[in-house]
């Protein structure tokens, strides 16, 4: 059964209708012992279907640790969102309810490669001088 | 997380992770989060709820000093 209706797939394909440069999602799962690892393969491939930008790789935790490794990803499911380089954006979990808005809008971020953030922010973000890592608590709600 | 994304997109030196609490209990309590969103900031600068762009650069600002 699909995961996203018809009027979900209509707004993600009006929302990705503009991207221009192509997006992949790096997709690590595990057959067994993970409880939405299906899911969130399945919820990619829906949209990927919605966009020719955008296409899904299969990977497999274990078999494929070296990549997920060389990729940061240590849990799965696991969401990597790359397009001309890869910018760092990882989703651990599934990406539904209001972060499936997010997971959206970082296909059309990764595609245009523009942040759009303030310049002071961009000014900020420049006198960093070591690695970073950001990570967002949420739930699906 | 928006914010957090673009910060990944901006600059080579942030990565930006999503993490679903109920999926990853352990990561969960670990960083004792007891609602959403938390952010954690290179483990030490801790945000609660969403906050808008200019009040999350200011906590931010805190790794620079």
């Amino acid at each position: 059964m699909a995961l996203l209706n018809e009027k979900i797939r209509k707004e993600v394909r009006a929302a990705l209708a503009d991207v221009s440069q192509p997006v992949t999602f790096k997709v690590f799962t595990q057959p067994f012992e993970c409880q939405y690892c299906k899911e969130t393969r399945e919820l990619v491939e829906e949209v990927a279907a919605l966009s020719e930008k955008v296409s899904v790789e299969v990977f497999d935790f274990v078999d494929d640790k070296a990549l997920a490794d060389s990729l940061g990803i240590d849990k799965v499911p696991a969401i990597a969102v790359v397009g001309a380089k890869d910018y760092g954006i990882r989703m651990f979990g599934i990406p539904s309810g209001y972060e499936f808005g997010s997971l959206i809008e970082s296909i059309k971020l990764v595609s245009e490669g523009k942040s759009g953030l303030a310049p002071d922010t961009k000014k900020m973000v420049a006198k960093l001088t070591k690695p970073v890592k950001i990570q967002v608590f949420i739930t699906p709600t | 997380m928006l914010l957090a994304y673009q910060l990944a997109l901006e600059s080579d030196l942030i990565t930006a992770h999503m993490v679903e609490a109920v999926e990853f209990p352990d990561l969960s309590n670990q960083y004792q989060v007891m609602g959403v969103p938390r952010t954690v900031i290179d483990e030490t600068i801790h945000i609660e709820g969403a906050y808008p762009e200019p009040m999350f650069m200011q906590e931010f600002a805190k790794l620079l000093k």
